[in-house]
């Protein structure tokens, strides 16, 4: 190749960059490993990987379920695996209709009409919501309720900070748990939506119904957050219920914790709102001959189309931990889906129970609960926790001083289809021991 | 050869105006329809809305592009056509009659002066091709 382009050596091809600054010598990078030594290396820096051996009650935003082996299987065929956008319908059609079924899996589990190709993860998609109601309803306030999740709050700050939409926030009872309807009093003809979570950051159940009634008197659209969408298997669907919009975290679904991601977001809302709704839709078309086919549809929300009245400016999807959720749901079936969210009620409540009965520890919320509670301890949860790893291989929870200094004893515990009864009791012990 | 009623004003950007009293009536012409090809939706303004002469008061999508439509005024949307939700297809069959899009209480009734006559647009639309 040198010689076909005329030049002398590969030296020569770095002429333009002047002498003194040049590296001379090597670079400070280990020789190379055979695949005996690299495997072997790889091992032993595995050992240190100790959280993997520890049992997990850890929940907040990102949950541990067991994923079966097919999804990993079929997800790593090289046809879903490599495969990129399907803007050309013609080479597209296995990835689409694999989108498609993923849509309606959506649209089933919210109880809403319509759904897209999905958002990056769950913080975004609510924050798309919020940049939506804007649209829908042409008002800029919008009143989150203090227990959604703190980074999906983050996140929609980051987002609306130059949109001019402003964000307001509406205070829990302290006793329930849950955001009453009176926190949202100060809705308004200027208020585009509420937005909830529900279970909440706290795993306290939202009275969806009252709030989405409170939100239509105003005229306000009503936005549900789910970050843990196992509860899909067990509650009411927030669309039964009258939201406008959902989102959800689909990581519950199959998909890796990974240490936070790639995750996906879902997104569904009526078909009345349809061309307001942002990413990606698949839709279901007929050719010339009759056959059934997939498109990208709608296509006029998107910025490569329309760059000023696009509805967001994603222009993409998760479509492989899309895919991972969707044979997950498939696999696992109404029922399946049910009788793990199930398993996680009454696991999450057994454990609950147990550790109300601990001396050193209270449930400080009285509001209904699916898979995740707070505990409250005599005694500060950081240290708690971090005792509770290094001699008893568990970790018991997330410390909420991580987000909220005032509140140093309070810690939320989750419990998921994994937690065997003895691991369960486990941490109950260990509770107790290190409560005393 | 496209349909061009004498009855009507014009704008440049194709959209036709009947005068009604101190509301004028507005949609796209024959000429446009023919261009964009089947139309899919119209998205509409909201009663109320007010704009300035040559403000974009929506858009038309047919299967091949969307357009923006422009007042030819200035006014206050008083009525807009929501059957074009569900048959879109008006503004193709009938751009003039049951196509039209929206009707507005005129702020400066003396601005549809300015306007093309039929013969004017005509020659445009001609001109333009």
């Amino acid at each position: 190749m040198l010689a076909e382009i005329g030049v002398a050596s590969t030296e020569k091809l770095f002429d333009s960059i002047p002498e003194n600054l040049r590296l001379h010598g090597h670079l400070n990078v280990p020789a190379a490993m055979s695949e005996l030594e690299l495997l072997n290396r790889f091992e032993e820096m595995g050992t240190r990987n100790q959280a993997a051996q520890r049992t997990s009650f850890l929940g907040g935003g990102a949950y541990s379920h067991y994923s079966p082996t097919i999804v990993d299987h079929l997800i790593s065929r090289s046809e879903f695996f490599t495969a990129y956008t399907p803007y050309q319908p013609e080479i597209s059609q296995g990835t689409l209709q694999a989108i498609f079924e993923f849509q309606t899996l959506v649209c089933q589990l919210t109880g809403m009409d319509i759904a897209n190709a999905s958002m990056y993860d769950g913080s975004t998609a609510m924050a798309e919501a919020v940049l939506m109601a804007e649209r829908v309803t042409r008002r800029r306030k919008v009143i989150v309720s203090s227990a959604v999740h703190p980074q999906y709050l983050e996140v929609a700050h980051t987002y609306v900070q130059h949109a001019g939409i402003e964000l307001q926030t509406a205070d829990i009872d302290p006793a329930s748990g849950q955001t009453p309807a009176s926190a949202f009093d100060a809705i308004d003809d200027q208020t585009a939506a509420i937005v909830i979570q529900s279970p909440n950051f706290f795993g306290c159940l939202e009275d969806i119904a009252a709030l989405a009634d409170k939100a239509h008197e105003a005229g306000a659209l009503l936005v549900v957050t789910v970050t843990e969408a196992m509860s899909f298997g067990l509650l009411k669907s927030p669309g039964a219920c009258g939201a406008d919009i959902v989102v959800a975290e689909g990581q519950s679904f199959g998909v890796p914790l990974s240490y936070g991601g790639p995750y996906v977001g879902l997104f569904a809302t009526r078909d009345k709102y349809a061309r307001q709704i942002p990413g990606r839709l698949v839709g279901e078309a007929y050719d010339q001959q009759g056959r059934r086919g997939f498109v990208l549809t709608l296509a006029t929300r998107e910025q490569h189309i329309r760059r000023e009245k696009a509805t967001s400016n994603i222009c993409t999807n998760e479509g492989l931990i899309a895919l991972c959720a969707t044979i997950y749901l498939e696999t696992m079936g109404r029922h399946g889906i049910q009788d793990v969210a199930k398993q996680c009620a009454q696991k999450a409540h057994y454990a609950a129970r147990e550790i109300g009965k601990i001396s050193g520890c209270s449930l400080p919320y009285s509001g209904p609960f699916f898979n995740e509670f707070v505990v409250r301890a005599s005694t500060e949860a950081v240290p708690l926790l971090d005792k509770l790893a290094r001699e008893k291989g568990i970790d018991g929870g997330i410390a909420l001083s991580r987000f909220d200094a005032n509140r140093p004893n309070d810690f939320l515990v989750c419990v998921t289809e994994t937690n065997t009864r003895a691991q369960i009791d486990g941490l109950v012990e260990g509770l107790r021991a290190l409560t005393r | 050869m496209a349909n061009v009623p004498d009855n009507l004003h014009y704008s440049k950007d194709h959209e036709w105006l009947r005068v009604e009293g101190d509301t004028a009536v507005i949609g796209i012409t024959d000429h446009a329809q023919e261009q964009l090809g089947d139309v899919v939706y119209v998205e509409l303004p909201r009663e109320g809305e007010e704009f300035i002469a040559h403000d974009s008061f929506g858009s038309v999508e047919s299967v091949k592009a969307v357009s923006e439509i422009f007042t030819p005024i200035a006014g206050k949307i008083s009525e807009t056509n929501d059957s074009l939700n569900d048959e879109p297809e008006k503004v193709n069959k009938d751009p003039y009659g049951d196509g039209w899009m929206i009707k507005m209480k005129m702020t400066n009734p003396g601005e549809v002066d300015s306007m093309l006559t039929a013969a004017e647009y005509e020659d445009f639309t001609k001109a333009e091709e």
